[in-house]
């Protein structure tokens, strides 16, 4: 159905290529996953199947693309609507009108079908992906799961052969998430159009995939479990399976439940040594009855919260659970209705958003820099010399907007603690981070905390908060739902536990380190 | 229960073909009777006819509009003074100007008829700016624009993505206004200080936009926007050729209807005007045909035109008809009621008739849709 043969790509003829002869054959009816690490090619790599690239992006390709056995390497992207239906990470980025009738059919609209058709069409795709009830909706106004599943539709409207998905999760809460996800493998199954998905929550995906695309210096195509040996990034389930050397490799919990078996039975009759918690520091920063509400309704309904020095915890729950409203309300900058809020060491409080790059606006990250400098008071260099403790590597003179998100994050990081607060938060760093940014993060929030800062991350990322965090609270609806150490918290719940915790179950082992040290 | 009568949303040239001939009709007469009439005729129509659209809601900043402008012309004849008359209602103090402002006098008497010609004249473009804001709750925006012809098509998206992307820049700029106070600064308030307020918001804001813009031109690309046929070049130069054609063909007709140039007239008709505009309109229609065949597009679920769009379209082009035909005709007067000396206005019974036409669309047209969008 896709074919690549020798495709090389590269952005000018100075600057080294991005893809390096790359060839493959992705079958009718497949769901080929692709993975590798941020900056790796994917998306230059899922751009090449509909000419977005170079069409769109600028450099140069050679090679040839064959769609459905005609060479299409020369055809603009519009003319491909047809053939190949694309879309991206972002839903609300894409959307041209707003409302989700009308965009459902726009693509029809641009390609001339009679009137007659796309109305059929629309009511057909509207039923197909469960969207009918919202037809008269304002796009905004949906959720971001929601949002997506529109998105998608506006292109399966016009049935097109091949569908091809950039991240399409990474702005989307787990459950939101797992909707998408949940429909793209029914297209597969009942319509049998061939998917090519890029996803970085590989382990929800991996299940249903027939093939994998390994994007790093080279592209290695194959069915998942060869080809997931070679893949820079792995799940947890996949991590775990190659360190014992499981055979065949497991790629679901089912699977890897049977060759645990013997070790549950060894762990029942002597439970492994798991590490407790320290005990936690003074309280550094304290929250007593923190109200906040928006209009008549109420984000955060009375909570009480104290973070301990040296302590991370992660603040876990749906979208709209009131998050980031408890986080911008204990750091002073939110809104707060009724409550206190005390900070036992008056030296700051550092508040990390969503959109890091909100705070960016110098050229330079050394002027970044500089400015956090001079807002601290700190003499000249101090900040850069924490942000190169952070991540070493960064170039002071590249524009921050270049970054990749981690260093963006990183930047961020380092001209908010340059004040050195006491009490650091953070708000979904991991949004759209890789494995490899998510370690550089995890490292970072280890070093705060070993340096007696009380962090709190406000996260959806089950395996990160296993790896980093020893308490964990959750919130539902404005409320502390639990709140205790992370063991407890995570391996006792059947939405929150992670991969390594629901093959172990139920003795409470939470990483792949900690099974590993325990066997 | 037949579906002729079943709520729907009336094609949107309909309304305004309505909406333009009482324009059109309010342009031939300062009789603030029938000004009133068409006022009030086109404020039942609009209120009857609008829905709970998001779009007709606003019908009423135009009536205070319209009021604002007789307001302001009568204000203005008692400030300058305007144009005496006989019937002198009260005297403000005249304020002495320098003899180098020639020709404007500042306060002073005010006469009946003065007051009474700003009432006249400001009702007119009342009339004529509340007949297009009926217009525009009446018709719905977004068909009105899918049904312009091809060659406008772009102008369209243009407003599409200008009207989707509103909200986007507020909410990013709601979202920076909140991080940047996170970043503490020295509290003082100096010029540089302010200068770097700008760009603290102006520099995340508007990068955001860019790069959303660019995610967007990029997915229309891909769901086929554009995809039009390559134009033949020789279709292209024709386009280009009767375009021209068309704006000094116009031109000329406009010029020498300005300068009311004279003519021969066989059958009261100026026949060289009248061969120019239509020549003129003519040649605009053929380039825009020629400028937009290129473009195949369709539109989804579009209003199709029915009896109701005739019949709303027709009332308002009798109504024009009528008020033309009395403006021809012996009682032309009755049209332009002299202030001096003072006139009662009157309406004739062919003018009453046109009234009455006006109030038609409010039976006519079938009720909107339920609100099916939310604004």
């Amino acid at each position: 159905m896709i074919r690549f043969e020798n495709v090389s790509f590269r952005y000018r003829h100075d600057t080294p290529l991005r893809l390096r002869d790359v060839s493959f054959t992705v079958e009718e009816g497949e769901l080929c996953l692709v993975v590798g690490a941020t900056g790796s090619g994917k998306s230059t790599l899922l751009g090449c199947i509909n000419n977005l690239v170079p069409r769109f992006t600028g450099g140069t390709r050679s090679g040839r693309v064959i769609i459905d056995g005609v060479d299409t390497s020369h055809l603009l992207p519009r003319e491909l609507a047809r053939t190949v239906g694309y879309v991206g990470q972002d839903p609300m980025a894409g959307f041209v009108t707003d409302v989700v009738e009308d965009e459902v059919a726009y693509s029809m609209e641009q390609l001339g079908y009679p009137a007659d058709e796309m109305r059929r069409r629309v009511e057909e795709t509207l039923d197909l992906l469960g969207i009918a009830d919202l037809r008269g909706r304002a796009l905004r106004k949906l959720s971001g799961g929601q949002q997506q599943r529109v998105a998608i539709a506006s292109v399966l409207a016009t049935s097109p052969r091949v569908l091809v998905l950039d991240e399409p999760t990474s702005a989307l809460d787990p459950v939101a998430a797992e909707e998408v996800l949940a429909i793209i493998s029914r297209l597969v199954r009942d319509l049998g159009t061939t998917v090519v998905v890029a996803e970085h929550r590989m382990e929800r995906v991996i299940e249903f995939a027939d093939s994998v695309l390994v994007v790093g210096d080279d592209v290695h195509y194959g069915p998942p479990q060869t080809a997931l040996l070679r893949s820079p990034v792995r799940p947890p389930l996949v991590e775990l399976g190659v360190t014992l050397g499981w055979s065949p490799l497991p790629l679901t919990i089912r699977a890897a439940r049977r060759h645990g078996s013997e070790q549950r039975r060894a762990w029942m009759e002597l439970p492994p040594a798991l590490g407790r918690p320290e005990t936690a520091g003074p309280a550094a920063l304290t929250g007593r009855a923190v109200v906040v509400t928006y209009g008549d309704v109420v984000a955060v309904a009375g909570v009480d919260l104290a973070l301990h020095a040296g302590e991370v915890t992660a603040l876990m729950g749906r979208n709209g659970s009131g998050k980031s409203s408890l986080l911008w309300a204990m750091h002073g900058a939110g809104r707060i209705d009724a409550g206190t809020v005390t900070l036992t060491d008056g030296s700051g409080i550092a508040l990390v958003p969503q959109t890091p790059t909100d705070l960016l606006y110098l050229t330079t990250v050394e002027a970044e820099c500089a400015a956090g400098d001079r807002a601290s008071g700190r003499p000249v260099g101090t900040t850069l010399a924490l942000l190169n403790r952070l991540v070493p590597g960064i170039d002071p003179a590249s524009h921050p907007r270049d970054l990749s998100e981690g260093q963006k994050l990183a930047v961020v990081l380092a001209v908010e603690l340059a004040g050195n607060p006491p009490v650091v938060l953070l708000d979904e760093p991991t949004r759209g981070l890789d494995y490899a940014a998510k370690n550089v993060l995890t490292e970072i929030v280890t070093t705060m905390a070993a340096e007696g800062r009380a962090v709190l991350i406000a996260t959806h990322d089950v395996e990160m908060v296993a790896q980093t965090c020893s308490r964990v609270v959750v919130m539902a609806e404005g409320e502390v739902v639990s709140d205790g150490p992370t063991r407890d918290v995570l391996a006792g719940s059947a939405l929150l536990a992670p991969q390594v915790a629901k093959v172990s179950n139920p003795i409470p082992v939470l990483t792949v380190q900690e099974y590993l040290d325990a066997c | 229960m037949h579906r002729a009568v079943l709520p729907r949303y009336l094609h949107p040239f309909a309304w305004w073909g309505y909406a333009l001939a009482l324009v059109a009709a309010s342009s031939l007469t300062t009789n603030p009777l029938l000004l009133g009439g068409i006022i009030l005729a086109v404020s039942v129509v609009t209120l009857s006819s609008r829905g709970d659209s998001p779009w007709g809601s606003h019908f009423h900043l135009y009536l205070w509009l319209g009021l604002f402008m007789v307001v302001m012309r009568i204000a203005f004849r008692i400030v300058f003074g305007g144009g005496g008359g006989p019937t002198v209602l009260f005297t403000i103090p005249e304020i002495p100007l320098p003899s180098w402002v020639q020709g404007v006098r500042l306060f002073g008497p005010v006469s009946l008829e003065s007051l009474l010609t700003g009432l006249y004249d400001g009702m007119q473009l009342a009339a004529i700016v509340i007949c297009i804001g009926a217009a525009n709750s009446l018709a719905n925006p977004k068909k009105l624009l899918a049904s312009l012809p091809g060659a406008f098509y772009e102008l369209g998206t243009v407003i599409v993505v200008a009207v989707s992307a509103l909200p986007q820049l507020g909410e990013s700029l709601l979202r920076v206004l909140r991080a940047r106070k996170l970043r503490r600064g020295p509290r003082t308030r100096t010029r540089r200080d302010r200068l770097r307020f700008v760009e603290t918001i102006i520099i995340p804001v508007l990068s955001d936009a860019l790069e959303r813009s660019l995610a967007l031109a990029a997915s229309m690309d891909v769901r086929g926007f554009g995809r039009s046929e390559r134009p033949p070049p020789r279709n292209r130069r024709w386009s280009v050729v009767t375009g021209i054609a068309s704006i000094v063909l116009l031109a000329v007709w406009s010029f020498r209807f300005v300068a009311k140039t004279p003519e021969i007239s066989p059958f009261g008709v100026p026949l060289l005007s009248t061969v120019l505009m239509l020549g003129g309109l003519g040649c605009a229609v053929v380039a825009i045909r020629l400028a937009g065949g290129t473009v195949r597009r369709t539109q989804y679920r579009p209003i199709r035109w029915r009896a109701a769009e005739s019949g709303v379209l027709a009332s308002g082009v009798l109504v024009a008809v009528l008020v033309a035909l009395v403006a021809a005709g012996d009682s032309s007067a009755v049209l332009a009621p002299t202030v001096v000396p003072l006139e009662w206005p009157t309406l004739t019974p062919l003018l009453a008739v046109a009234l009455v036409l006006a109030v038609v669309p409010a039976a006519l047209a079938p009720t909107p849709e339920r609100r099916k969008v939310a604004a």
